[in-house]
């Protein structure tokens, strides 16, 4: 298979990988803090309250597309390079879309960090 | 930051990693899948290291949820990344994989990332609810005091 393929598919994982943590965290933002919440309403509730956010299922859903669009590119190319070149560019993605969609304050510090864990996630790969 | 969300944060590592070396040994029973044999991805279900390794990776995402609950996602997610050294060493340790001089530069990095955002605010962003435009959960009440069990 080309590396146009190869590079097609590792942009799907990070593109549907970073929607499914940003619907995720987004959900998470919406509820609340779910230990202040397990502790006053119980375990049930938590799962319950969890289970029927749109956000979070429509996570669920991105999260799956980014787990099959990981085994279709590994069919495609190396995994030496699928693996790393995903993972790392996870951390990237993240980072801009939460800025973006969740207004997060992505400052200096945190580029800083999420370039360092990508690049040793990438290191750590190989 | 409390001692309690610290704990969390590391228990996202803890079973993020501890899950997928459950998965990795209990594959090892298997061998490589291919086309020829993919009904041992079936089989597999059924292996002690298999169960464990789903249970810790329910486990995982039960934590990594309640972090995302109180945290930014982008100091969750680097704030997590020890997961990728915890792993290289229950490779090594338990599966006896190699940890080349590569690795152990990606580990450094990882490190040193996690120490960069682990130092600062864990979020910046609005994540009350009332932000939000939804009605605050029933324990926000309980915790002001005005118990109303409607």
């Amino acid at each position: 298979m080309s590396h146009g393929y190869v590079w097609a598919g590792i942009a799907a994982i990070v593109v549907t990988a970073t929607a499914g943590d940003v619907m995720q965290s987004h959900a998470m933002k919406q509820l609340g803090d779910l230990g202040d919440m397990r502790a006053a309403r119980g375990l049930g509730y938590v799962v319950r309250h969890v289970a029927s956010n749109g956000w979070f299922l429509l996570g669920l859903l991105f999260m799956a597309l980014a787990f099959f669009s990981l085994l279709i590119t590994l069919s495609w190319g190396q995994v030496s390079v699928v693996g790393p070149a995903s993972a790392s560019l996870t951390f990237i993605g993240n980072a801009a879309a939460a800025r973006i969609f969740l207004k997060e304050q992505v400052d200096g510090r945190r580029w800083l960090a999420a370039c360092f864990v990508a690049g040793g996630v990438a290191f750590l790969a190989r | 930051m409390t001692a309690r969300k610290y704990l969390v944060l590391l228990a996202v590592a803890i079973f993020a990693s501890c899950g997928d070396v459950f998965l990795a040994r209990g594959m090892r029973d298997f061998g490589a899948v291919s086309s020829a044999n993919w009904r041992s991805l079936f089989t597999a279900l059924l292996n002690p290291w298999i169960i464990g390794g789903i249970v810790l990776l329910i486990l995982f995402f039960s934590s990594y949820l309640t972090a995302l609950s109180w945290a930014d996602l982008t100091y969750v997610t680097p704030a997590t990344a020890l997961s990728y050294v915890i792993m290289a060493a229950l490779g090594k340790m338990f599966l006896h994989e190699s940890v080349t001089p590569s690795h152990w530069l990606g580990i450094a990095l990882i490190t040193v990332g996690v120490g960069v955002v682990a130092s600062g605010p864990s979020r910046t962003s609005g994540g009350h609810p009332a932000r939000h435009g939804h009605r605050p959960p029933r324990e926000f009440d309980l915790r002001r005091g005005s118990r109303s069990e409607s």
